[in-house]
């Protein structure tokens, strides 16, 4: 039983690992991380891929919405931006994957300042406004500008490849999607201990107050918006690599919402809650489809699993937001403060 | 979506979206340039496009108005906006193809449901986030539209359905421009939803109540004005213009659970004529109809599909040069 937690220096409550317990249970769950692949088959792998990938991008969105308070519906269109800046790259230029995925990632980090710009202006409603005109415009530069990403009928991608080395399975991709997953969540969690994020946060909590303390809104903002669409192009980047297409279909509204939702679920300025919203949200969908299995051969309900799973969406969003607005990483943490404190209260 | 986790059906959903967006670009064009194929004469080109506009933009402000209702009241942008169009077409067509009664009932049925659903979305979605921030609000009135889309779909399946015809079908002929029956009813309807809408808010008691409470929320209410009674009523009232927008332009289009997407459409509309101004929404609903129609004119065969995105691209030059749109009152803190 551990009763409490005691610190009693500044850099103890600043601490990553808040003790050696977490020091701990983080590299057997490491461990863990970098064993399972060889145990697991190729579904859970695939599975496991696209929650790395969407964890990446919501690290982004939590950065921007949960940190800086800057909505933004447009988070779609910078993946769309880095996937295709990655396409293009590896493509037509011939750079490898390992470049493109950092250019990707400029691509994108340029392409979110400028829509970033209106923030400073602007904000609340009128910014979520901003950014789904935004999303709108690239949806439509993704399917006409035929030249650059060939419209409708999509790029084809190759396999990454490292000294010869041919990323080509479920398996292998793993290990790429974990390192960038790993190096994402460990610069965010940092991120936020530091002046900029502190920085951040106080233009969240309020804006004018902080400008009187002397946080430079211009800069913070835009460099939030810049490092959320950096994120948001290492998504895209990998995504596209590991999916060996991209089309102008892959980043609609309604990936922004679901990105949006992620964030919301897992819980709105927090790094583990990204974590958690984007394993949540990628395996409610999985969870349904094994759901609605059985009832999907009576011709009535054929084609049930989309709108189930549209309702189900819709429903986790009000839930959360009306019920539990921090996400699951409250419930995570009133669980665990349930353990290490019992059998007292507090 | 990060690859898969967006599934096929999204696919289907988005080819179906596409030719639905081409449907509706085209619907207004094809059976008007059929009339000047032989000697296309760019003035009339020109007045068609003006006049096709201002049809559209007559449904457009009407639906605008339901966004600008809700902002005045609540201070909330209704996403869902799109989706209580979308039932409302639904309810009316069930009603007209099912239970073969007059128009008019039909009509007042689907007026009633709308109210009703305005009245109880406000009460046990809206309500329990007053006071939270900003994205609460925002975000589930978009989960919101998330569900009444699923449920759209489950009840009446993705297909395309269209409206019997019950008014006759003759176009409007003004001598310089022709405008086809559909828009031409549509615009009708339209008008006179605006103008009722426009009576109401400005003349009876319940608008006066609601616009008291629109300016300062606590004298209206020392003043006897309940402001549980004012949200519900704003709700209600724009999901009533919603459904009525949603008819018109499902008789236009046709009718699809994609068909909510034209109430995002209509976010430039408010912002342009500035969000809590309601003349602004009529008068931005008639700019970004005819600028619409003129982009899809002259743009369009360069650019394709421009047409679509065209009051996007206005939108964020507005959000930059002056947000508060064109009659808007200039309360924008600018941090």
């Amino acid at each position: 039983m551990r009763c409490g937690d005691f610190k009693d220096t500044y850099n103890k409550d600043e601490a990553v690992f808040q003790s050696v317990f977490v020091k701990i249970w983080l590299s057997i769950f490491m461990l863990f991380l970098l064993v399972f692949p060889f145990f697991a088959n190729e579904y859970i792998l695939y599975m496991a891929n696209l929650i790395g990938i969407a964890i990446i991008g919501a690290h982004g969105l939590n950065l921007l919405t949960g940190f800086t308070g800057q909505i933004s519906l447009g988070h779609a269109a910078f993946i769309g931006v880095g996937a295709y800046t990655s396409a293009i790259l590896v493509t037509r230029v011939g750079i490898s994957f390992w470049w493109a995925i950092p250019m990707a990632g400029l691509m994108s980090a340029v392409v979110g300042v400028i829509i970033g710009i209106p923030s400073l202006r602007i904000k609340g409603l009128y910014l979520a406004i901003a950014t789904i005109a935004a999303q709108f415009i690239f949806e439509y530069v993704f399917l006409n500008w035929e030249a650059m990403t060939h419209g409708i009928r999509g790029i084809n991608v190759p396999d990454p490849k490292l000294f010869g080395f041919q990323f080509d399975t479920e398996r292998k991709f793993y290990f790429i999607t974990l390192f960038f997953v790993v190096a994402g969540t460990f610069y965010a969690r940092n991120l936020i201990r530091t002046r900029v994020g502190r920085a951040f946060i106080a233009i969240r909590d309020r804006d004018l107050a902080a400008e009187l303390i002397g946080i430079n809104l211009f800069r913070y903002k835009l460099l939030s918006f810049a490092i959320s669409s950096f994120y948001a192009g290492v998504t895209g980047s990998l995504w596209v690599s590991f999916m060996n297409i991209v089309t102008p279909e892959h980043f609609p509204l309604s990936l922004s919402i679901e990105y949006l939702a992620m964030v919301i679920v897992g819980g709105l300025g927090s790094v583990l809650g990204s974590i958690y919203g984007a394993f949540f949200m990628v395996l409610v969908p999985e969870i349904l489809k094994f759901g609605t299995d059985p009832i999907k051969n009576i011709p009535v309900f054929q084609h049930i699993f989309a709108p189930v799973r549209e309702v189900v969406f819709g429903s986790l969003i009000v839930f959360f937001l009306i019920f539990e607005p921090r996400g699951l990483a409250e419930i995570w943490r009133r669980v665990k403060n349930f353990f290490v404190l019992w059998p007292f209260t507090y | 979506m990060t690859g898969n986790f967006l599934h096929a059906p999204y696919h289907v959903f988005l080819d179906r979206h596409l030719e639905f967006c081409q449907f509706t670009s085209n619907v207004s064009h094809s059976s008007v340039f059929r009339r000047f194929d032989k000697g296309l004469n760019r003035m009339d080109i020109f007045a068609q496009l003006i006049v096709s506009g201002i049809a559209v933009g007559g449904v457009y402000a009407l639906i605008a108005l339901g966004f600008v209702l809700i902002y005045k009241a609540t201070s909330v942008i209704n996403f869902a906006t799109g989706e209580f169009m979308m039932l409302g077409a639904y309810v009316c067509l069930t009603l007209l193809t099912y239970l073969k009664i007059p128009l008019a009932v039909v009509f007042t049925f689907t007026l009633l449901f709308a109210f009703v659903l305005g009245v109880a979305i406000e009460r046990v979605i809206l309500r329990p986030l007053i006071g939270e921030p900003v994205i609460s609000v925002i975000m589930v009135t978009i989960g919101l539209s998330s569900i009444l889309k699923g449920l759209a779909h489950i009840i009446w399946t993705a297909d395309f359905r269209s409206f019997p015809e019950i008014l006759p079908a003759e176009p409007w002929d003004l001598g310089f421009a022709i405008v086809p029956s559909a828009l031409k009813w549509g615009f009708m309807f339209a008008i006179i939803g605006v103008i009722i809408f426009t009576i109401i808010f400005k003349y009876t008691r319940i608008g006066i109540a609601m616009r008291a409470n629109a300016s300062d929320q606590q004298v209206a209410q020392s003043m006897g004005i309940s402001a549980k009674v004012i949200f519900a009523l704003s709700w209600s009232f724009a999901a009533c213009a919603a459904a009525i927008g949603g008819i018109v332009i499902g008789n236009i289009s046709g009718i699809h659970p994609q068909l909510g997407l034209v109430g995002l459409r209509v976010l430039p509309v408010v912002i342009l004529g500035g969000l809590d101004s309601v003349g602004g929404a009529i008068l931005g609903g008639f700019i970004i109809g005819i600028l619409e129609n003129l982009a899809g004119g002259y743009i369009n065969p360069i650019l394709p599909g421009f047409k679509d995105v065209a009051p996007f691209i206005v939108l964020v030059f507005i959000l930059m040069l002056r947000p508060y749109g064109l009659l808007g009152k200039r309360i924008i803190e600018r941090v």
